[in-house]
């Protein structure tokens, strides 16, 4: 659904994306990370064809961002860095005019504003002028608008930034939701929890190159090494441990606990569950450590700067 | 068009067939689309009603009273006629004041949008720049306009109805419709350009000056013609002032191109920051004038700058060197047919003193260029390009394009009367081939690239932005002046000062 391939972006002598080559299939969500200045603005920007690559190709629902840009911002419900929201508007009024813009007829206008704010539960602000919204109602009111034509690609900037933390629920639910409707979406954050609760895919740009791109799980087996798994045992574990270590490898133990890890928990972790109770060991539980996606992006960014300072320190 | 509007469980929607080039019909009511909503957002403003409801009810009545005293007063000292001229100027006056809101509404619509970051959604829409374009030029437009019309209305029924009972002129009343309207066409054009540039309205209101300075003196000289003019009674209207509406008109042309290629979703949202960067702008710049392909690699000595480098540049210009040419030719069968014209002969005497001027030619090219011909006659011609080529640069290109062929359609005017008196035209040719086959490439090169120079704000090639195709011709125009025209010339005023008089006297048989 979301194509780039050796997507470049420079405006004049600054290279603000390199090569970005993206795939997302339709109905899963690529999180675009990376530190302020990455890039992440000017791919999005790309990719709705609103600045035009200086090289590369993509296709936004199978319409070409160069050649068919008015397709593009067709299918694609942006929800922009800043909401952007004409402030002496009523709410009715400026999904309204939006609502024009993508060619809805009146009824649907109607209908789709009125579900669309019940949902996010701005019904009763649909006659207040803009300016009278709170910041967290700015930003319910700009994913409406990105919403409204019911588009099949969306591109949204830190859609929960913001939010308290309930309004910032209901995005993530409804982000959810539309994703099980095979709805496509590109979301670009900073917060690395929502992006690990919603992404099927990380991608990490930086200086304009995407650095690391792939699911969480792959991208922590990549980064930080195998799963890492926790046991605890009732009694003190002794020489017990030593019983597993052809299998795994033993990260850290203490008397009643022990960290390892292993390649295939699936395959593995039976076998050394089974090999632990035949040596007496009952075992309280059996548990994989979070991978924290936060740990990932963090080791991520420390390399390429590492790597960075290498090659500057070569030329 | 969407097939069902419940949402979050509609499924993927059938997409909406957006067309590639949308007719005229759906261009216009998309961009009326943008216009409603900015009309409307006008009038919720009170900065923008207030002025306007003043300058519609208000202002007019006191121009009529003012009028209406001032007549009275100076008729009282026999000079009807100050007040005769009086009451039209105010109908200018009353008509120009509400249109002065349009470049206010035009700088916040366009900079001020940009400023609240409230573009960024619009310009994500299947809109095309044509249709933001036009939809936010005609919202800036519309209600200083109304406005305006309103005013001039009020003024004119409360003149009609009042004790003066004055019947204005119909032409008159259409010219000044007309200037009001082509003064806020300017403006309004002229503020998207400035707009264009930077990304504060703050920044904006001190460019606008750009648009203000020239317009106060337009009024000042329309406000002259107007009681100066010995046609103000004339049911045609007073001509000059049919000057000044076609002038603005082009202008007007000039300022859309410049708005309609300026006003795209790479400019608006390309441009970040307004801080000057002389040193890096001198750079590129420089960078250009070394250039020796498309890619700016840069020269590696003289012979390859002359061989490759120039070659691109030339290249860069080879739609305005066919225009310029075109110009060039035109301009001399227009003066030759001019000088064939009856009234417009000069008679010359068929039995002029060929044979003796042609003794003394050497004096002749003292009298005109000073007693170092070489340089006078080079710096004659350099000061000609390089003034079309200042000129230019104010006026997209149009100063070059008239200014330099000038010379054409005067030598086209004199072949004619040489002709017309019977003279064999190898004097002419005597007098101007022997340096003009290095002097007219020369000068129609210069005029190429002047023209390209100005010109190129108003058509900037396609995914470039403007900044970027004006650097560039910049450093080809240096490029080509430096290391082709400036040489050329010498060359060919060296040619002028001691070849063209001998084979002048030669032909003559001095």
């Amino acid at each position: 659904m979301i194509e780039s391939h050796e997507l470049t972006k420079y405006y004049e002598d600054f290279l603000a994306v390199d090569s970005a080559t993206l795939n997302v299939p339709a109905g899963s969500v690529l999180a675009l990370l990376g530190p302020n200045g990455a890039g992440k603005t000017t791919t999005v920007r790309m990719l709705t064809s609103i600045l035009a690559p200086t090289s590369g190709s993509a296709r936004i629902a199978g319409y070409d961002i160069i050649k068919q840009p008015a397709q593009v911002r067709a299918s694609v419900g942006v929800l922009t860095e800043q909401h952007g929201l004409y402030e002496r508007m009523r709410a009715v009024e400026y999904l309204d005019f939006f609502g024009r813009v993508y060619k809805l007829d009146a009824n649907e206008r109607k209908k789709r504003s009125l579900d669309l704010m019940e949902r996010f539960g701005l019904t009763f602000a649909l006659r207040k002028t803009l300016g009278e919204y709170s910041k967290g109602m700015k930003q319910k009111l700009a994913l409406v608008r990105a919403m409204l034509h019911n588009p099949p690609v969306l591109l949204l900037d830190e859609p929960t930034s913001a939010m308290d933390p309930q309004s910032a629920k209901l995005v993530r639910d409804a982000i959810i939701e539309l994703q099980r409707d095979k709805r496509t979406f590109l979301i670009t954050t900073h917060n690395l929890a929502e992006a690990q609760e919603l992404a099927d895919q990380i991608a990490i740009i930086r200086h304009g190159q995407i650095i690391e791109q792939g699911s969480l799980a792959d991208l922590s087996r990549r980064i930080v090494g195998d799963p890492i798994m926790e046991l605890h045992t009732r009694e003190k574990l002794n020489g017990a441990a030593a019983t597993i270590r052809e299998l795994v490898t033993v990260e850290e133990s203490g008397d009643h606990w022990l960290r390892y890890r292993v390649a295939d928990p699936n395959l593995t972790n039976p076998i050394v569950l089974r090999r632990l109770i035949d040596s007496g060991v009952e075992v309280v539980s059996l548990a994989p450590m979070s991978q924290n996606l936060e740990q990932i992006y963090l080791q991520v960014v420390e390399d390429d700067e590492a790597k960075g300072r290498k090659d500057e320190h070569l030329r | 068009m969407n097939t069902s509007v419940r949402p979050f469980d509609a499924g993927i929607p059938t997409q909406t067939t957006t067309p590639e080039n949308p007719s005229w019909r759906t261009t216009l009511g998309n961009a009326l689309i943008i216009t409603r909503r900015e009309v409307r957002d006008s009038f919720r403003d009170w900065r923008i009603i207030a002025p306007i409801f003043v300058l519609t009810f208000l202002f007019p009545f006191l121009a009529q009273v003012v009028a209406s005293s001032f007549s009275g007063f100076v008729a009282s000292y026999g000079a009807q006629i100050i007040g005769d001229r009086t009451i039209p100027f105010l109908l200018m006056i009353v008509g120009f004041f509400p249109i002065s809101i349009s470049l206010v509404i035009a700088l916040e619509t366009f900079v001020g949008e940009k400023e609240r970051r409230s573009l960024e959604p619009l310009l994500s829409t299947p809109l095309t720049n044509t249709e933001l374009y036009i939809g936010k030029t005609l919202s800036a437009m519309i209600p200083p306009l109304v406005s305006s019309y309103g005013g001039m209305a009020v003024y004119l029924v409360s003149l009609l109805t009042g004790e003066l009972q004055w019947r204005p002129p119909a032409m008159l009343v259409v010219q000044i419709i007309l200037l009001t309207t082509v003064q806020a066409l300017v403006m309004v054009t002229g503020a998207v350009v400035v707009s264009s540039q930077t990304t504060s309205t703050r920044a904006a209101n001190l460019l606008a000056s750009f648009i203000i300075i020239p317009m106060t003196i337009i009024i000042q000289g329309e406000s002259a013609i107007m009681f100066l003019a010995p046609d103000a009674e004339s049911p045609n209207g007073i001509g000059a002032l049919w000057a000044i509406i076609m002038g603005m008109f082009i202008v007007t042309i000039l300022l859309l191109r410049v708005g309609n290629a300026v006003f795209n979703r790479e400019e608006l949202l390309g441009r970040t920051i307004d801080s000057l960067n002389l040193k890096g702008s001198l750079r590129k710049i420089g960078h250009y004038i070394r250039a020796v392909d498309d890619q700016g690699t840069p020269a590696r000595n003289v012979i390859e700058w002359y061989t490759r480098g120039m070659v691109v540049s030339l290249r860069h210009a080879r739609r305005e060197l066919r225009i310029v040419f075109v110009f060039f030719v035109v301009s001399l069968v227009i003066g030759y047919i001019i000088g064939n014209l009856p009234g417009w002969q000069l008679g010359l005497p068929s039995d002029l003193p060929l044979r003796e001027a042609a003794t003394n030619l050497d004096s002749s090219v003292a009298l005109f260029f000073g007693t170092d011909p070489i340089i006078g006659i080079f710096w004659t011609n350099a000061r000609l390009l390089l003034g079309a080529l200042l000129l230019s640069l104010f006026t997209f290109g149009v100063a070059a394009l008239i200014l330099t062929p000038l010379t054409y359609l005067i030598i086209g005017y004199i072949a004619a009367q040489l002709a017309v008196s019977g003279y064999s035209p190898t004097i002419l040719l005597s007098a101007l081939l022997p340096h003009g086959i290095i002097e007219i490439p020369i000068i129609i090169v210069a005029t190429a690239v002047a023209f390209r120079l100005g010109a190129v704000i108003t058509r900037p090639p396609k995914g470039g932005t403007v900044g970027h195709a004006w650097t560039v011709a910049l450093g080809d125009a240096i490029k080509i002046f430096l290391g082709l025209v400036l040489p050329g010339l010498l060359i060919a005023a060296v040619v002028e000062a001691f070849v063209t008089p001998a084979v002048v006297a030669a032909v003559l048989g001095g």
